[in-house]
């Protein structure tokens, strides 16, 4: 999932100042997983605003919303009434969801109260680490599915670099050496002759913005 | 045992401490109440293992909330005794109250709806 985090009240409120009337609006699949941007979380930033401001004699009215996903139209769809009387549009979405509010409603100033921080797993209730960069170039294949992209400090696709350390990387102690780990699962699976692969280096398609039409499915000026 | 505690106090009874949600605590303070504390069942005693611990947790949050918006933190606050302790909930009633006079009252109380 994408893991984000609250960007710090202070800056939110920063953002926020000279409006009156904003709708905040959560997220409900992602960032309400990773405990960021779901209704609770908007209810509480609600809640948090709405006592900062009255405290500097200048109250805000905030409306909530919580939609399915912000990243898709058909759930986008229920807001176009509700966001109409709002002067700015808060979002508790990953990136790409606060962009596709922006674009549905590039009248209205639509302000990020997160960071969209990683693609990453769920470790136990509120603990998230990340595990993928998006990179394009799967190569889990062949390094037992940990990845060197992510998991190397130095996303090394043929490592270990000379910082490799009884296990742990040169960066942190509390870092394991991708590479080392790669090899213990390789071996434990006696795969150990795929370390002697050579990939070429990574071409990072994610340099640009990418677009991934399915199988079966085409954009719909081609359908026409 | 007739026990005296302070008056201003408002009791709200829930199953477990572990009930208790940031966004109840948050609201008490948001609707102008001077302070809001939960009393859980002393730490390692509860029934469901960590309500307590949990509630713990979500008073600590509520407290660097309230510090971001510009109020105090001990304006909520935890405590923990246990169900035979009726002296130390006084005691603690009246602790509670003294920080909270000391606090003065809740600035957004005047924002708050009179019913």
């Amino acid at each position: 999932m994408i893991v984000a985090e609250r960007k710090p009240f202070e800056e939110i409120k920063e953002m926020l100042k000279g409006y009156k009337k904003v709708l905040s609006v959560g997220c409900g699949t992602c960032v309400a997983v990773c405990l960021t941007g779901g209704e609770k979380e908007v209810a509480v930033l609600n809640a948090e605003l709405d006592m900062a401001r009255k405290l500097e004699e200048d109250p805000i009215e905030l409306g909530a919303a919580t939609i399915e996903r912000q990243c898709d139209r058909e759930y986008l769809e229920v807001l176009d009434e509700m966001v109409k009387p709002y002067e700015a549009l808060l979002s508790m979405a990953c990136g790409a969801g606060i962009q596709f509010l922006a674009e549905r409603y590039p009248d209205k100033p639509v302000l990020p109260a997160v960071d969209t921080t990683f693609i990453g797993v769920n470790q136990d209730v509120g603990w998230y680490e990340e595990r993928c960069r998006s990179c394009s170039a799967c190569v889990l294949a062949w390094t037992g599915g940990i990845c060197p992209v992510t998991m190397c400090a130095k996303g090394l696709y043929n490592g270990p670099c000379g910082g490799t350390d009884q296990g742990k990387c040169e960066i942190s102690q509390d870092q394991p050496c991708a590479w080392f780990e790669i090899y213990g699962r390789l071996a434990g699976q006696d795969r150990l002759d795929l370390i002697k692969r050579f990939y070429a280096i990574v071409p990072w398609k994610n340099q640009k913005p990418r677009t991934l039409i399915q199988p079966g499915y085409k954009k719909p000026e081609q359908a026409k | 045992m007739r026990l005296d505690y302070p008056t201003n106090i408002k009791i709200i009874r829930v199953p477990c401490t572990g009930k208790v949600d940031v966004m109840h605590l948050l609201r008490a303070i948001q609707k102008g109440a001077d302070g809001v504390y939960a009393v859980g069942c002393l730490e390692g005693n509860c029934h469901y293992n960590e309500g307590n611990l949990r509630a713990r947790e979500r008073v600590d949050h509520v407290r660097i909330l309230l510090e971001e918006i510009g109020l105090e933190a001990d304006r909520v606050r935890m405590y923990n005794l246990s169900s035979g302790e009726g002296p130390t909930f006084a005691a603690y009633a009246k602790e509670m109250t003294d920080n909270i006079r000391e606090l003065g009252p809740n600035p957004l109380k005047k924002w708050a709806k009179t019913h």
